[in-house]
């Protein structure tokens, strides 16, 4: 076992600790190996992303079978920056559900629970890591299929139906997705996306290609939930247990939004993306339409699950603007959000999950004088909030400063001014807890005065106080969307 | 370039529009179901039918022929097949799971169950 195959290891490791759970079929073993799995693929993918920076992208082919034959596993700076914020969400939250799932599942099932978040993990790795497009389609149904059973999960019969609901409109989105991919086969011959990008600048017939774009950019907005597409996420975040709402709202979005970005930028290229379509246009239209509807639906709300479930269609919205604007400056803006808005939703939901132990649900009636009750998990809340927003001295401040700065320099002084008056929606929608948590009585459905367990306040916390550090020192985040924003141009010119 | 030599193509569009509208239109789960795996199914078509060469024999070098079909897409297809049934199988679970809950199987009737419950939240 060397150094070599580690980009092979990144995903087998979570794929065989998957089926090893369920041997053991019991919850104290599995939370064992699942947080072995994950603490591996998170050093496994530091490994990566540090050897990625110094010495440039790694091909690992496998099977020792060479591209565009065989499937190749290609890190580079974007893929191992989103490799990291998935591994290391994951293992952020398995010490997380220790607690929080024994609380929310039949003793008997917890194991199970650990099976599919491991499986969910490999799927979201392997599509990160993937530079075939195929393979790229069977890790999204891993990953897909793991997470309509995590989100049924929850204890709420409202569970099974939301993740029904996810069942059906993601596999119309991966359906529309190998669709794509397939008329893209049937014009190049090829499935290596590196492959693909070079065949597809000799290809004459352009009908076909873009009818391949089209398809593909639906299936993969579905599971991004970019805004008209958005209808399975509210649901399936506020009725999912805790922990796997925390998880799947900071990577699992995230990770199609690279899926996005790749297919853009790396296989059809800038040229017929933006001047062949008009995908830009389109993109800035839907992305500030989910800004302000999303914003505005979370500021109704009266579940914070469901509020910031909102919020997250709105965050997304930020991220796909960014892209929209595609130059450097955007898609490192881009980039970055998508790493700082994973930490601090994972940072909310984590906290909410709190919440929903102590109170019994996370509606706002439950958390009148939330602060005294509660401090610590209300102070988090607030901080991780404040990031939402975007306030200096936060991560959410970096991302939206890139932005702005991206807006200006691409000559658009509305779309800066957009995004400042936009973060004030957010402040309205956070303002609703602090009203409650801090400026309310106590009634008597506010929790009984006691923090939620340390096992779970702490993993949370961590995150929370990784929103302020990465609002400090940006070195590393915009570090490495900069150097993935360089990469996705630089393929596409 | 007749309707005729495209015809596996017509099938394909066919099969795909009328398993998304099933999709779309039905509200009873199950149909819901039977409508996604047919949209699913189109796709194996798409892939597979260019695959095949009229002609063509299996992919193993031999000097007695010269056209050979290819056989890269039957083996994603497997794939996505494998793929097709377990999410049908864990659709009809969770139907199940859905039917003891609700005790319903119909789209409007679980909605309106749900909004009637939902005051009590």
């Amino acid at each position: 076992m060397t150094f070599a195959h580690l980009p092979a290891l990144e995903v087998v490791v979570p794929l065989i600790a998957a089926p090893l759970t369920v041997l053991i079929r019991r919850s104290a073993p599995a939370w064992a190996i699942a947080a072995a799995a994950c603490s591996f693929s998170f050093v496994a993918a530091l490994l990566l992303a540090a050897e990625v920076a110094a010495h440039g992208p790694i091909s690992y082919h496998l099977g020792s079978w060479a591209p565009p034959w065989g499937i190749e596993y290609r890190v580079d700076a974007l893929s191992a920056f989103v490799l990291v914020l998935v591994s290391g969400m994951a293992t952020v939250t398995v010490p997380y559900a220790w607690r929080s799932i024994a609380a929310e599942l039949p003793r008997d099932q917890v194991y199970l629970f650990y099976t599919m978040f491991c499986l969910c993990l490999a799927g979201l790795l392997g599509m990160t890591i993937t530079g075939d497009a195929f393979n790229l389609f069977v890790f999204m149904e891993i990953g897909s299929l793991s997470s309509y059973v995590l989100i049924a999960l929850g204890r709420d019969r409202r569970a099974q139906y939301a993740s029904y609901q996810y069942l059906v409109l993601g596999t119309i989105g991966a359906t529309f997705y190998v669709i794509g991919i397939g008329i893209l086969y049937l014009a190049t011959g090829t499935l290596n996306i590196a492959d693909l990008a070079q065949r597809l600048q000799h290809v004459e017939n352009l009908r076909p290609v873009l009818a391949g774009l089209a398809f593909i950019t639906v299936g993969v907005s579905l599971k991004l939930a970019l805004y008209p597409l958005h209808l399975w996420l509210p649901n399936a975040y506020t009725y999912a247990p805790s922990a796997v709402t925390a998880f799947l709202a900071a990577t699992a979005t995230k990770v199609s939004v690279y899926v996005l970005l790749r297919f853009y930028f790396s296989v059809f290229g800038l040229h017929l993306v933006s001047v062949t379509l008009p995908m830009p246009e389109i993109l800035l239209v839907l992305s500030i339409v989910a800004i302000v509807s999303a914003s505005l639906v979370a500021l109704y709300q009266t579940d914070l699950k469901r509020l910031f479930a909102y919020s997250s269609v709105a965050q997304i919205g930020y991220i796909t603007l960014g892209m929209s604007l595609t130059s450097r400056a955007g898609l490192t803006a881009s980039v970055v959000h998508l790493f700082n808005h994973g930490i601090t939703k994972g940072a909310l939901f984590l906290l909410l999950g709190g919440v929903a132990l102590r109170a019994g649900r996370t509606g706002l009636d439950r958390v009148h004088g939330l602060g005294r009750a509660m401090p610590l998990t209300s102070l988090g809340i607030v901080i991780a909030g404040l990031s939402l927003i975007g306030v200096p001295g936060t991560a959410g401040f970096v991302s939206k400063w890139y932005l702005v700065l991206a807006a200006i320099e691409a000559g658009r002084w509305w779309l800066a001014a957009f995004v400042v008056a936009t973060s004030l929606i957010a402040v309205a929608y956070v303002w609703r807890f602090v009203e409650a948590a801090y400026l309310s009585e106590p009634d008597e459905r506010t929790p009984e005065p006691g923090e939620a367990p340390l096992a779970m306040l702490l993993p949370a916390w961590l995150l929370v106080a990784a929103c302020v550090y990465f609002g400090f020192d940006t070195s590393y985040t915009v570090e490495a969307a900069r150097r993935a924003a360089l990469l996705l141009l630089g393929a596409a010119q | 370039m007749s309707v005729a030599s495209h015809f596996s193509y017509w099938i394909t569009i066919l099969l795909m529009v009328a398993g998304l509208y099933i999709v779309i239109a039905r509200g009873n789960l199950v149909k819901k179901l039977i409508g996604l795996s047919i949209f699913q199914t189109s796709v194996y078509l798409l892939y597979i039918a260019p695959g095949k060469l009229i002609g063509g024999t299996a992919p193993i070098i031999s000097p007695a022929f010269k056209i050979y079909s290819n056989p890269l897409p039957h083996v994603l297809i497997l794939t996505a097949i494998v793929v097709g049934v377990a999410t049908l199988a864990l659709g009809l679970a969770l139907v199940v799971r859905i039917r003891e809950a609700y005790g319903s199987i119909e789209e409007d009737e679980i909605l309106a169950a749900d909004r009637a419950g939902g005051d009590s939240e």
